[in-house]
């Protein structure tokens, strides 16, 4: 009885004693899911152009993070870092295209997946024997206080974070809708054979959208980074990735931001009304939930295409 | 009799010349040559499994045969590549549609443009600029075409959803859109109803008219094929039978056997 009043009454009761703080964590929640929709969204990009679901985006994210902490380290200021890891990330890319992918052409997707754990094992050690595996910090001087808006308590670097992500996501929407690459990226991801039978190269598509995954690691590890320290649970962020993607569908860019919110969101005021219910660290496991109930009733997520199977 | 009445072609756009492929124990094709004129029309029959789709991918490059040559506009290669085949003006369509099923019909005439846009890629990330302009040009070029294939009512339409004769003509809008020279249509009408094959023929003969596009096409119907075509090569088990007008192939002993079957004493 104890445990139901705690579950379905004092909850509730709590928000309505409580408005501000509710918005609060609310809102503190949705910041936090747009860190998770950044991860998304470079999964959502490879999957989306090739069909592969790349097991190494959170190698990705911690490789940038690195890259970027090392270099600054060696005493570059930190635009001409910046720039350094952006031409790191697109020559890595390049690099995955010709060793990795070239040679797995028209193999089953599961091959292509196969390749890119072993892919994330290479980055993870490469990125720690070049900059060191301690744990370093990354200040790029975002400020990391709380202000107070109307009431509300909100943390700037959360807002930042927040706009950078809102930023990619508008440049990815216009680059993937409105442009000839753009066009041609969906074109391979909806048939192989079509795209190369109109002149579309591609091993260039391939590449372009491994860098500009890469980009968007960038972006998510410096967030994280600036957020956790770099190191190497960096990779682990990744794994929130998936509940995300389950959400918001494998190949919607919207679907990722959404997920993204809801998952962050959802967690974080299931932790603080419902936590005590459960006894605590609900957060650990409630976007794993949420996201097994949508693999039971709506399995290709909130955006994603639908699958239709003939049979 | 070709539809077109007496008509004279151009010097030999396409030449194919001893040109044999296996897949493995398979021989797909055996010894192929013939050539293609350029504004000709020009049809390959034969029964299932003949060797006719294998025929067009050696074109485009989908297939490398182990053995011959393709001489295209002048110049001998061992093999095509699907994206130089595509800059060289080879455009075509597939026996089993393949389209961008998730985009729209005004995409995916679009990507057939592909080889014609040139803007680099920094002015294309920001969408403005050249490119912009560049993507409104082409953007006239395909609704001209979406006029002439009267697709005007699905252009928004995702690709996916339409039935499989519109499916069809969207298809040879993509190929059309990269303004071919050569023009490669693996089986246009197959699963068309009598008025949809009509129109598509119609089609076929307006593009070989008004652009003087050099058409490759495969094709099961024979009245459409004695039709629309100036020239027929036929295939059977991955050779060649007979290669002449559709008056010599229809009365060839030989095709005549093979489409019929002939008592084996």
């Amino acid at each position: 009885m104890e445990f139901l009043t705690a579950i379905f009454v004092s909850p509730f009761i709590e928000i309505y004693e409580y408005p501000l703080f509710f918005i609060e964590v609310v809102l503190g929640g949705l910041l936090a899911g747009v860190m998770y929709s950044l991860v998304a969204l470079g999964f959502v990009l490879i999957f989306k152009a090739s069909g592969v679901f790349n097991f190494a985006q959170g190698a990705m994210v911690l490789f940038a993070a690195l890259t970027l902490v090392g270099l600054i380290e060696h005493g570059f200021p930190i635009w001409l870092a910046l720039i350094s890891t952006i031409i790191v990330m697109i020559a890595l890319a390049m690099a995955i295209e010709k060793v990795v992918l070239r040679k797995l052409v028209n193999q089953e997707p599961i091959i292509l997946f196969m390749a890119t754990i072993g892919l994330s094992y290479f980055l993870d050690g490469f990125g720690q024997t070049l900059w060191g595996s301690d744990v370093k910090v990354l200040d790029l001087g975002i400020p990391n206080a709380p202000i107070e808006f109307l009431g509300i308590l909100v943390n700037q670097f959360d807002l930042v974070a927040a706009a950078s992500a809102g930023t990619l996501v508008a440049v990815l929407a216009i680059f993937f809708q409105k442009t000839r690459i753009g066009r041609a990226l969906r074109a391979v991801a909806d048939d192989h054979q079509a795209a190369l039978s109109v002149g579309i190269p591609l091993k260039t598509i391939w590449a372009i959208v491994w860098a500009v995954a890469g980009l968007v690691g960038l972006v998510a590890g410096i967030m994280w980074g600036t957020k956790l320290g770099v190191q190497f649970t960096l990779t682990l962020v990744a794994l929130k990735a998936l509940p995300v993607l389950i959400l918001g569908g494998f190949t919607s860019i919207p679907g990722a931001i959404i997920g993204g919110l809801i998952i962050g969101m959802g967690e974080k005021v299931a932790e603080v009304f419902w936590g005590a219910a459960f006894g605590g660290a609900i957060e650990d496991w409630f976007a794993y939930m949420l996201a097994l109930a949508f693999l039971l009733f709506r399995p290709q997520g909130l955006f994603g295409e639908k699958i239709i199977e003939r049979v | 009799m070709s539809a077109h009445g007496e008509r004279t072609f151009g010097d030999v756009v396409l030449r194919v010349d001893d040109v044999s492929l296996s897949f493995g124990g398979v021989q797909a094709l055996a010894n192929i040559s013939f050539e293609v004129r350029d504004g000709q029309v020009l049809a390959i029959i034969g029964p299932n499994g003949a060797g006719k789709s294998s025929m067009l991918n050696v074109i485009n490059g989908f297939y490398h045969p182990q053995q011959g040559t393709i001489t295209y506009k002048g110049e001998t290669r061992r093999q095509m590549k699907p994206h130089h085949a595509a800059r060289q003006g080879v455009a075509r369509t597939f026996q089993n549609i393949a389209l961008f099923k998730g985009m729209s019909t005004l995409d995916n005439i679009m990507t057939g443009r592909n080889t014609k846009m040139h803007k680099n890629l920094f002015w294309q990330a920001l969408h403005m600029g050249p490119a912009r302009k560049e993507e409104l040009e082409h953007r006239e070029f395909v609704e001209n075409i979406i006029d002439f294939l009267e697709i005007e009512h699905i252009r928004k339409t995702p690709v996916g959803r339409l039935p499989y004769g519109l499916q069809k003509r969207v298809e040879l809008g993509r190929a059309l859109a990269a303004e071919p020279e050569l023009l490669l249509l693996d089986e246009p009408m197959a699963g068309m109803n009598l008025e949809e094959k009509e129109d598509m023929s119609r089609y076929v003969l307006d593009v070989n008219d008004e652009f003087g596009t050099t058409i490759v096409l495969i094709e099961h119907d024979m009245g459409v094929v004695m039709d629309i075509s100036d020239h027929v090569v036929v295939l059977d088990y991955g050779r060649k039978l007979a290669d002449g007008s559709p008056d010599e192939v229809r009365t060839n002993q030989l095709v005549i056997d093979a489409y019929l079957g002939v008592a084996h004493d």
